[in-house]
C-alpha cells in the first residue's frame, strides 16, 4: 500500500551510509553477474550464427595438419553438395603481438560466394578476384584500425614466414548484429605462390543442397578420403566452432559456481543489514504494534524495506551493466561479436535482487511478528 | 455483582489474574481483580513499584492476556480475540500514552501523529485533516513538521497524545505520562488529559506515582499486594 511508502523510505534512510554500502554491494555483485551471464549469452549467440547449412571438411588428425587444394573439385562432385571453398588460417602478427584477429588466406574465385552474410559491392568483389595482394576487412576490424579502402596492411607472418602487405580493397559489413566482422581475408593464390605452389589448405567449406542432410554428406565426404593420405573430419559450421569454444574449458560452470558464491556472499551482507536494522527497531515495531499495526502490516513494512534495498541494488546493477555494454559497444577486445545485455539477464539479475530481499526480510519480519509488545516496551529502549 | 463505578461501564475486569512465569518460579502478580470504569471516567492507579499497575493497563488495553478471568472493554470481550482482531481493537478503542513518548524517530510529529490513520479507510486529504486538527487540540500546529529530537518533551509528549486521540477512541490509557517531564511540562500535559477528559468525553486511565497527578483524577485507587483499594473518590463534575 503507498501510504507506508513515506515510513518505509524513512526507514531505509535512517542508517544512510549503512543502506547505502548494502545497496552498493548488491548493485556491484549483479553488475559482476549481469557481466559473466552476458559472457555465456554472448557465446551462445555466436554460437546460433554459425550455419548448419555449410559443412567443414578439415584434415582428420589435427587442425595444424593441411589438405591438399585438389581435393576441392572431388568435394564439388559429392551427391549434396552445392558449392565447395577453402580457407587457410595465416595466423599473422599485425604490428603487435596482442593486437590479435583472425586471418584466412581464402579461395578467392569462390569463398565470398558461400558467405552472402558478409555483405560487399560487385565491385569489392571483383578487385579481390582479381588483385593478388587484395584483402578484404570486416566492418568492426575497420573500425578498431581505422582501416579504409586503399589501405596498406603489413601482417608479419608466423605460420607462414616472412613479411606480408596487402591492400584494402573492400569493408565486409554483416547482415545480422550479431555476426562476426574481426577478421581479416586475403587472397589464397597469393600464399600458394609465395610458398612455392605448395598447393596445401587448411580447410574446406562446402554448401549443402538440403541442411536437413548435412549428417549423410559430412559422411559420405569422409567414407571417400577414408584411407587416403590425407584423412578428412568433417562437421557442421556450428559443431566446428562448438568444437573451438569447448576448448576454453566448461565456462559456462565456472561462470555459474561464480556467480553464486558472489549472490550467497552478498545476500549474507544485506541479511546482515536487515537483522541489524530490525534489531535496533525492537521498540519501535511493538509501539506500532500496540498502535494496531497487525502482525502482517508489521512483516509486510520490513519485507518492503529489505526488497526496497535489494531492488535498488539490482536496478543499479542490471541497468548500469545494460547502460555501460550498450553504449561502449564493449566486445572484450573483439573476442565476443556482440557483447549485449538481454531482457533475460536483466531478468534474472532482478529476481536475484527479489530473491535477496525476500531471503534477507524473512527472518527480522517473521521476529517481528513474534515480538511480544509489552516485553519488548519493558525491557528496551 | 454491584457495579462499582455507576451507570455504562467501559471497563470491566471480572476474577482476573495474572501469574508470570520466571524459568520455573511461577510470580504471581495479580489475583481475582474486579474493576469497573464507567465510561467518561478519569480514573488515577496508584501503588508500590512492582504491584502490577502497568499490568492492569496492559490487560484493559489489550496487549497482553489474563492468567485467568474476564475483560470486556467497550462491550468487546477481549478474551475471545485472536491477535488480529486485538490489534483491530486496539486501533479502534485505544489510545496509549507512554511514559517515553515511544514517538518514530524517522517520522515528524505530521507522520507520527497519521500513523493510527494508515490503518483506516481515510484518504490522505481526510487523514491530513485530522492530524491538523488534533495538533491544534494539543496546541501544536506550528511544529507539525519538526522531528522529535527537534521538540521539548512536553512537546514530544503532547505529539504523543496528539497519536493517541487522532484516531477518536473512547479509551485512554497512560502510563506514568509525567514521569520522565519538569514540574512545568507535567502540569501542562495533565491539564492537556484533563480536558480531553471533560471536553472530549474520553475515558482515562492513568497510572502515576505523582499524588499531583492523581488530584486530577475522579478516582483514585491503590494497587498494593494484588488488591485494588479505593482512596478518593470525587464528584463527577
Ligand atoms: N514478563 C514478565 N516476566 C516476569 N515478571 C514480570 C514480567 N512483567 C512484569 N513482571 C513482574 O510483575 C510485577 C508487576 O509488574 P508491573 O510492571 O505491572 O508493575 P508496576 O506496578 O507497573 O511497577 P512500576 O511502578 O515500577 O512501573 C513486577 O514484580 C514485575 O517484576
Ligand atoms: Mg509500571
Amino acid at each position: 500500500m503507498t501510504r507506508y511508502l513515506p515510513f518505509i523510505l524513512r526507514n531505509t534512510l535512517r542508517n544512510k551510509r549503512r543502506t547505502a554500502l548494502t545497496v552498493l554491494s548488491i548493485f556491484i555483485s549483479l553488475f559482476l553477474f549481469c557481466t559473466l551471464r552476458t559472457v555465456i549469452t554472448s557465446l551462445a549467440a555466436s554460437l546460433e550464427s554459425a550455419s548448419s547449412a555449410r559443412l567443414i571438411t578439415r584434415r582428420s588428425t589435427s587442425l595444424t595438419f593441411m589438405l591438399p587444394v585438389s581435393y576441392r573439385d572431388r568435394l564439388a562432385q559429392i551427391p549434396g553438395v552445392a558449392d565447395a571453398s577453402w580457407m587457410t588460417w595465416f595466423g599473422g602478427i599485425y604490428i603487435e603481438e596482442r593486437n590479435f584477429f583472425a586471418q584466412f588466406a581464402v579461395d578467392p574465385q569462390r569463398y565470398l560466394e558461400l558467405y552472402p552474410e558478409y555483405k560487399l559491392t560487385p565491385e569489392e568483389k571483383d578487385v579481390f578476384r582479381r588483385e593478388r595482394t587484395a584483402c578484404i576487412v570486416g566492418e568492426k576490424l575497420a573500425r578498431k584500425y581505422g582501416f579504409e579502402v586503399g589501405d596498406r596492411i603489413t601482417l608479419r607472418g608466423t605460420i607462414f614466414e616472412g613479411v606480408w602487405d596487402f591492400t584494402v580493397c573492400g569493408v565486409a559489413h554483416p547482415a545480422t548484429p550479431d555476426l562476426d566482422t574481426n577478421w581479416l581475408l586475403f587472397n589464397g593464390e597469393y600464399l600458394n605462390q609465395r610458398m612455392g605452389d605448395f598447393g596445401q589448405v587448411g580447410a574446406f567449406v562446402l554448401k549443402l543442397d538440403d541442411p536437413a542432410r548435412a549428417g549423410d554428406v559430412a559422411r559420405t565426404v569422409d567414407a571417400t578420403f577414408a584411407n587416403s593420405a590425407a584423412e578428412t573430419k568433417t562437421e557442421t559450421e556450428k559443431a566446428f566452432q562448438m568444437g573451438f569454444i569447448s576448448m576454453l574449458g566448461n565456462i559456462q560452470a565456472v561462470i555459474y559456481a561464480l556467480g553464486s558464491a558472489i549472490v550467497i556472499a552478498i545476500g549474507l551482507v544485506s541479511m546482515n543489514t536487515m537483522m541489524m536494522a530490525a534489531r535496533e527497531r525492537t521498540r519501535e515495531i511493538a509501539v506500532l504494534k500496540a498502535l494496531g499495526f497487525a502482525d502482517r502490516t508489521v512483516v509486510g513494512l520490513v519485507l518492503a524495506e529489505s526488497l526496497l534495498i535489494t531492488l535498488a541494488g539490482g536496478l543499479l546493477g542490471a541497468g548500469l551493466a545494460r547502460l555501460v555494454f550498450g553504449l561502449t559497444d564493449f566486445t572484450a577486445g573483439g573476442f565476443f561479436p556482440s557483447f549485449t545485455v538481454t531482457d533475460g539477464t536483466v531478468a534474472q539479475a532482478l529476481g536475484i535482487a527479489l530473491f535477496l530481499g525476500v531471503v534477507s526480510g524473512v527472518a527480522p519480519a517473521w521476529n517481528a511478528a513474534r515480538l511480544h509488545i509489552v516485553d519488548a516496551l519493558r525491557h528496551t529502549g | 455483582m454491584e457495579n462499582l463505578a455507576g451507570d455504562r461501564p467501559i471497563i470491566t475486569l471480572r476474577g482476573v489474574s495474572k501469574t508470570y512465569r520466571r524459568d520455573t518460579i511461577a510470580v504471581p502478580v495479580l489475583a481475582a481483580l474486579d474493576l469497573d470504569v464507567a465510561a467518561g471516567e478519569f480514573l488515577a492507579l496508584m501503588g508500590p513499584s512492582g504491584s502490577g499497575k502497568s499490568t492492569i493497563l496492559n490487560l484493559v488495553s489489550g496487549i497482553d492476556t489474563p492468567t485467568a478471568g474476564r475483560v470486556v472493554v467497550a462491550g468487546v470481550d477481549l478474551g475471545g480475540l485472536d491477535g488480529a482482531a486485538l490489534a483491530a481493537f486496539r486501533a479502534r478503542h485505544v489510545g496509549f500514552i507512554f511514559q517515553s513518548y515511544n514517538l518514530i524517530p524517522v517520522l515528524t510529529a505530521f507522520q507520527n501523529v497519521e500513523l493510527p490513520l494508515l490503518l483506516t479507510s481515510l484518504d490522505r486529504r481526510q487523514r491530513r485533516q485530522h492530524v491538523l486538527d488534533v495538533l491544534e487540540v494539543v496546541g501544536l500546529n506550528d511544529r507539525s513538521d519538526h522531528f522529535p529530537r527537534q521538540l521539548s518533551g512536553g512537546q514530544e509528549q503532547r505529539v504523543a497524545i496528539a497519536r493517541a486521540i487522532v484516531s477518536d477512541p473512547s479509551l485512554l490509557v497512560a502510563d506514568e505520562p509525567t514521569g520522565d517531564l519538569d514540574a512545568a511540562s507535567a502540569a501542562e500535559i495533565l491539564d492537556l488529559i484533563g480536558r480531553l477528559n471533560r471536553e472530549f468525553g474520553k475515558t482515562v486511565v492513568m497510572v502515576t506515582h505523582d499524588p499531583r497527578a492523581a488530584e486530577r483524577a475522579h478516582r483514585v485507587l491503590h494497587l498494593d499486594k494484588g488488591v485494588l483499594v479505593e482512596a478518593v473518590r470525587r464528584e463527577q463534575p
